[in-house]
């Protein structure tokens, strides 16, 4: 089903019309494929934002194509119906801040997504704790947002965004309040993650700390990416 | 799927509590004014029912005895009771006044009851503790309301009574508890004038050429007596012999003796529609306005404890939840402040604000079913500005940027 990952190609995103309009978006094409994490990175006002919430369906593109897995999403027009459909079941989010719902527990922020789907409360549960396992955060499975430290907030986090195992993980600075070590290992678990549940990435970042880390980098400057080759430093 | 309203409610429970409970005064105060109400239609039937009558005959075009003046002249019973289909007729006055007892006065419905016997219309139909009265002078029975005791002496204008039984529920239409005495002390009191008043009217009649001539020796006394005695009473009351329709009697006695009569439906219309509708105007208006308030008051709370939650509700949105779960989850955090308000409510009316209010306060079981649907209404009503504020919250906030 992740076979191909998400491609994009020639999209754009404008805003107003006529004498105001202005392009956010000129000229976006990307591919990142099952199991690759992928960073994308450009200065304020450059883009990134705009294209996040294109990828994930929150506001509508002018023009281009979006393919997730093997099948066009966006072809000068959105080719699914349920959008919110689409957000649940293919898309994972992670944020800047985890924004956990403080009132439930861990288990159920992780849960909520798969029951939000119609999956038992039972069976959401326990693929919540499969998640939570593997990211080593099983231990604080009972404890409400508030009661976490910020790296196992946002592991939960990490832990809701794959829970539904989307092909594509849209990440919007996921390290940026946390300190280098922490930061390091969230990007480890994005990396370990991807590769074991064939989950295409993409890390919008301005952190210099895990920049280096991408093997592939999209720089977005003006509305137009461009793809260059990274560091793909290995982790300590 | 799990219920994201109690999760939130739990998660706040302290905040929701004592919001419920200060919405719940608020209901309190509602239900009572409802019971007041209740309490004052109650005590307008508790007042015909006492009297034990089928007619009321009183002064032509008028509506008394209760909601206006009224007058007869005392010996109209006698014509009355020879009608056909009339068992019997008591005479029988009301005066709301002052009662004294030592220091203290309590407001009471003086009723003056004819001589007889507990089953004469008029009368107290069952007392509490004590006797009847027997004597034709300064005697009383008192309702417990009034906080006299047995053996207590009452000061009524000039003359003392001592209670000599007790009596429950005997109120007037204002919730004013009853002094019943024998009639002739009650018309006394209706009409005694203090001795100033009394001095100066007989000098008025001697002064007056018309009344005291030198070839009428007698006449001069026969007016300061008629004008020393009060041969009126406000009511006579009837019951009917078995088997007579109460209407016909009431349309023979106002076709015969050109009086005005009424039937127990007539009363009660009069006692509730007329008696009391201003009353129950102003509690119907103090009904809609707290209606209004606890609606302001829960849509305010449901508003902001929703725009306390609106990136979370960005959250939601962004990763696939519905908008009617969320509205579900807006509506049922109204719904549960409801019932937490309305169970505050309930027991604050009845617990609280009924047994001290000095009003009858009657809190029907049906009245606190609407009031629950109301309140239940309400609160549906009133999230419905938070639902909207929150189904606008666009999912991009989540994302930022």
């Amino acid at each position: 089903m992740n076979s191909k990952g998400i491609r994009i190609e020639n999209l754009k995103k404008r805003y107003g019309s006529g004498d105001t309009a202005v392009y956010a978006l000129k000229d976006v094409n990307m591919h990142v494929a099952p199991g690759e994490v992928v960073g994308l990175i450009g200065p304020s006002g450059s883009g990134k934002s705009t294209l996040l919430k294109c990828l994930g369906a929150v506001i509508d593109p002018t023009a281009g194509r979006m393919i997730l897995g093997n099948e066009i999403i966006y072809d000068q027009g959105w080719k699914v119906r349920d959008l919110r459909a689409l957000r649940r079941d293919k898309i994972g989010f992670v944020f800047q801040a985890p924004y956990l719902i403080p009132f439930l527990d861990v288990t159920d922020n992780v849960a909520l997504l798969p029951m939000l789907a119609g999956v038992p409360n039972g069976e959401a549960r326990a693929k919540a704790l499969e998640l939570l396992t593997a990211l080593d955060v099983q231990h604080r499975a009972g404890a409400m947002p508030s009661q976490l430290s910020g790296g196992e907030q946002q592991r939960v986090a990490i832990a809701r965004g794959l829970v539904n195992r989307p092909p594509v993980i849209l990440a919007d600075e996921p390290t940026a309040p946390l300190d280098s070590e922490r930061a390091m290992a969230v990007i480890r678990i994005l990396n370990d993650m991807a590769r074991k549940f064939e989950t295409a990435i993409i890390v919008v970042t301005h952190d210099e700390k895990i920049i280096p880390t991408f093997k592939r980098i999209y720089h977005i400057r003006d509305g137009v990416t461009h793809e260059e080759a990274g560091e793909g430093r290995k982790f300590e | 799927m799990i219920s994201l309203a109690g999760r939130d409610i739990m998660h706040a429970w302290g905040k929701f509590v004592f919001t419920g409970v200060g919405l719940g005064l608020l209901i309190g105060v509602t239900l009572s004014m409802a019971g007041i109400y209740r309490g004052m239609v109650d005590d307008a039937k508790v007042l015909l029912d006492n009297s034990r009558a089928d007619l009321w005959v009183v002064q032509k075009d008028t509506l008394g005895p209760y909601a206006e003046p009224s007058s007869l002249y005392e010996d109209t019973w006698r014509s009355i009771r020879g009608m056909q289909g009339v068992a019997t007729v008591a005479n029988v006055t009301y005066l709301t006044m002052q009662v004294r007892k030592e220091a203290r006065d309590v407001r009471a419905m003086i009723v003056g009851i004819a001589p007889g016997k507990a089953t004469t219309p008029g009368w107290p139909p069952y007392l509490v503790a004590g006797r009847q009265i027997t004597r034709s002078h300064y005697e009383a029975v008192a309702d417990i309301a009034t906080g006299f005791n047995l053996g207590d002496h009452l000061t009524i204008r000039r003359n003392h009574y001592k209670v000599v039984g007790l009596t429950r529920r005997m109120v007037s239409s204002g919730g004013d508890p009853m002094v019943f005495i024998p009639l002739k002390d009650a018309q006394e009191a209706q009409f005694l004038k203090d001795n100033d008043a009394i001095w100066q009217s007989r000098r008025r009649t001697e002064a007056n050429p018309a009344f005291n001539r030198p070839g009428s020796p007698g006449l001069l006394d026969a007016v300061i007596t008629s004008q020393s005695s009060n041969p009126y009473v406000n009511a006579a009351l009837v019951r009917i012999e078995t088997g007579y329709s109460a209407e016909d009697v009431a349309e023979s006695i106002r076709r015969w003796k050109r009086l005005t009569v009424y039937t127990r439906s007539q009363m009660e219309q009069i006692l509730v529609g007329k008696l009391i509708a201003t009353s129950a105007k102003q509690i119907g208006m103090f009904l809609v306005i707290l209606s209004i308030v606890s609606a302001a008051i829960v849509a305010f709370i449901i508003y902001t404890l929703t725009l306390g939650k609106i990136r979370e509700i960005a959250v939601l949105k962004l990763i696939g939840t519905r908008n009617r779960t969320i509205a579900a989850m807006i509506v049922q955090q109204a719904i549960a402040l409801g019932v937490i308000g309305f169970v505050v409510g309930k027991i604050t009316a009845t617990l609280f604000m009924a047994p001290i209010f000095p009003k009858y306060v009657l809190l029907e079981p049906l009245d606190s079913v609407r009031g629950f649907a109301i309140v239940i209404l309400i609160c549906v009503l009133s999230s419905a500005i938070a639902i909207r504020a929150a189904l606008k919250v666009d999912p991009a906030e989540a994302i930022g940027g």
